[in-house]
């Protein structure tokens, strides 16, 4: 096992724009203005009681904060005996983490008296949850999404435009998320004394790793509370799934500074990490540069980016969070692949045993947690960051399982699977 | 072949701005790439951009990443960037890479330092780079006498004009819009005003680059900059011929027209 012992002993209040040798800007001189107005506008708006009010109002009254913790005694049976607890972000509004920074960079937008937010989006739930506060607040929304992936979640796509949101199909590259975030760069680059970017991850240039974060910690700050208050203690192991790792690094912050409590990452295996076709960007990547930060990327030898693999869409994505990169290279924290298959097993076990329909995403946490349980064995504890839930994902799941036939399916399914097939 | 410093100032001396023209090394395909620069230079280009294809060129609008997607389709790789430096100094002007930064980290900034000084290439343009994050590229630069090209644009404040200029070496890349690269029917005013704010601040020449596209906008850049940029018009060229060899013609035939506006 890897030492998890801290390097710091405050590692909590760790605010880039660099994390050990990543993080940074890396990014268009023309961006550099509109960054430094976005950290001197966070700045102040953390520090400013009426913020702080408004957003807590909007937690309380609108996504449903606190989020509950729920105990998962059936699940865990499947743990070698270990308690699992479960971090409910799947019952906020919107279904997902998402809403706790989109709310907050919503409210920094109308500070900053810009009327128009844009948006990169996979899944399309950071995409739903910016059109879902972009609608709120009364701003106008564009969300940029690869043409494959609107195929992939037409669910999502009118979703979005239900909320009042423009949704922009980005032909360009590979068309999935990386090729979205450069086509809402450019849009951003071009109208940027209108428009904030409101990105949907820890990853991106100074100040959104450590911006980002500060909006999610909140799911950590509670949940070290309620474990407290239920069990008495700290947990042995804290899972959670990491894409771009907004909803990790969300949970993980509070137990920075607790040496004792092991931090774990499930990064998206896809076919394996062996087979080249997966999103472990930290476990399968290599130290570079990718939208405007120093990280962990998936590369070729001559640095052009690899397309990432997995059944999760919002996994799917060739890079990491810089501070990420960090806890992983420092060995605060432990970053894993989950397979595919692996996390579908999770996905379904949570499904028979606690009646809960987890998002595919989340499902690679629950399955680092099955692993964690059976190591640590009677008598340990483990906490689950359940991002999201699962409706978004039942087609997905539905043909995984084989429990309806291909003609039930929606068109856009059976498009993706005869387009992973044919790749 | 060393700095581009004395062919910018070769051109003040007779009293025009200097032309550079942008293309891509790999498109259409590697050896028309190539004999597409030697054209510009033939008709006037005074220095060439040697463009680095890249996975994601967010600072590029669609004609570039068009044709930067099919450079690496047709299996366009960094180092070939070299073999066109060598052909551009060969047929007499020195050459800067334009290169997105990750490539340049991957390749190892000291050793991309040498390789380009030894096949003549001048320099690097980094689009995604700022001074802040160059401290690699800056060392291996100075060690190497290669030119450093960073951008300024519209929104950049007094005091970052002046770090930015302060890091530049050959000239300083001025951006004319907020934007990305892409053919304008007009050239904003913003240029010129950020041409007069970043003078104030430094003795380098200025050149100005993004959505120049023809003889007219280019002696207009030229009233007021010491070097007019042009890219994307290069492209369509190649991009719009019926054939490579024409697409060479289309690209000289261009150039002249530039160069002589350059000269109006
Ligand atoms: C439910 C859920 N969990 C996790 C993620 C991955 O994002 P991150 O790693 O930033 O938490 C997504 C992204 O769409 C998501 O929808």
């Amino acid at each position: 096992m890897t030492d998890t012992s801290p390097t710091s002993a405050r590692l909590r209040e760790a605010v880039g724009p660099y994390f050990g040798r990543f993080g940074g800007r890396f990014v268009p001189e023309a961006l550099v203005a509109a960054l430094d107005e976005l950290d001197a506008a966070f700045a102040a708006a953390q520090v400013d009681p009426a913020f702080i009010a408004e957003l807590d109002e909007l937690h309380r009254t609108y996504s449903g904060r606190p989020s509950i913790l729920t105990e998962a005694p059936r699940f865990a049976e499947h743990a070698g005996g270990a308690r699992i607890l479960l971090k409910r972000e799947d019952l906020n509004h919107t279904g997902s983490h998402k809403i706790n920074n989109v709310l907050g960079q919503a409210l920094l937008t109308k500070r900053m008296g810009k009327p128009r937010v844009i948006a990169e989006t996979g899944a399309g739930q950071h995409g739903v949850a910016t059109a879902t506060a972009a609608a709120l607040l009364g701003l106008e929304c564009v969300v940029y999404m690869g043409e494959e992936d609107t195929r992939r979640q037409a669910l999502n796509v009118a979703r979005m435009r239900l909320l009042g949101a423009e949704v922009v199909p980005v032909t360009a590259g590979s068309r999935t998320l990386k090729d979205a975030i450069n086509e809402a760069m450019r849009d951003w680059v071009t109208n940027v004394d209108t428009t904030h970017y409101l990105l949907g991850t820890v990853a991106g240039p100074h100040p959104f790793p450590t911006m980002v974060r500060e909006f999610h910690k909140i799911i950590g700050e509670e949940a070290r509370e309620q474990v407290l208050a239920l069990t008495g203690r700290l947990p042995d192991v804290v899972t959670a799934c990491v894409g771009g790792g907004s909803n990790a690094i969300g949970i993980f912050h509070a137990f920075l500074d607790d040496p004792d409590v092991q931090l774990l990452g499930l990064e998206a295996g896809g076919d394996g990490v062996e087979t080249g076709r997966h999103a472990s960007s930290i476990t399968g990547g290599a130290a570079g540069v990718l939208h405007g930060n120093r990280t962990f990327i998936l590369q070729d030898e001559d640095g052009q980016t690899i397309e990432s693999h997995s059944i999760s869409a919002g996994l799917d994505y060739p890079g990491v969070g810089p501070e990420h990169a960090w806890l992983a290279e420092s060995g605060r924290a432990r970053y894993e692949p989950v397979t595919d298959a692996d996390a579908m097993e999770a996905f379904r076990l949570l499904c028979r045993t606690e009646g809960i329909i987890p998002a595919i995403e989340s499902s690679h946490a629950l399955a680092g947690a099955l692993r964690e349980g059976r190591r640590l064995g009677e008598g340990g504890i483990v906490l689950v960051n359940l991002s999201g839930r699962g409706d978004k994902d039942v087609d997905t799941a539905a043909r995984w399982f084989g429990l309806v036939s291909a003609p039930d399916l929606v068109n856009s399914e059976a498009e993706r699977v005869d387009l992973k097939e044919a790749q | 072949m060393s700095s581009v410093a004395p062919v910018l100032a070769q051109a003040k001396a007779e009293g025009r701005a200097a032309l550079i023209g942008y293309l891509p090394v790999g498109f259409p395909d590697h050896d028309t790439s190539i004999a597409a620069m030697v054209a510009m230079v033939e008709n006037g280009v005074d220095i060439v951009e040697i463009g680095v294809p890249y996975s994601d060129p967010l600072m590029d609008g669609p004609v570039i990443q068009h044709a930067v997607e099919a450079a690496l389709v047709a299996g366009a790789r960094p180092r070939d960037t070299l073999v066109a430096a060598e052909a551009v100094a060969k047929a007499g002007a020195p050459s800067l890479l334009m290169s997105y930064w990750n490539l340049v980290d991957r390749y190892g900034v000291p050793k991309l330092a040498a390789d380009l000084a030894a096949a003549g290439g001048s320099g690097l343009i980094t689009p995604d780079l700022i001074p802040e994050e160059a401290g690699e590229w800056i060392e291996a630069s100075d060690e190497h006498g290669l030119d450093r090209v960073f951008l300024v644009a519209p929104s950049s404040t007094d005091g970052r004009l002046a770090m930015t200029a302060a890091a530049c070496r050959g000239f300083v890349y001025v951006a004319s819009t907020m934007g990305v690269t892409g053919v304008r029917s007009q050239v904003n005013d913003a240029a010129e005003v950020l041409v007069r704010r970043t003078r104030a601040v430094t003795d380098l020449p200025l050149c100005v680059g993004l959505g120049v596209s023809n003889a007219e906008q280019a002696a207009q850049v030229a009233g007021f900059a010491d070097g007019v940029i042009v890219g994307s018009a290069f492209v369509r060229a190649l991009n719009e011929a019926s054939s490579p060899a024409a697409g060479v013609r289309a690209v000289g035939e261009l150039a002249a027209s530039l160069a002589a506006g350059v000269r109006a």
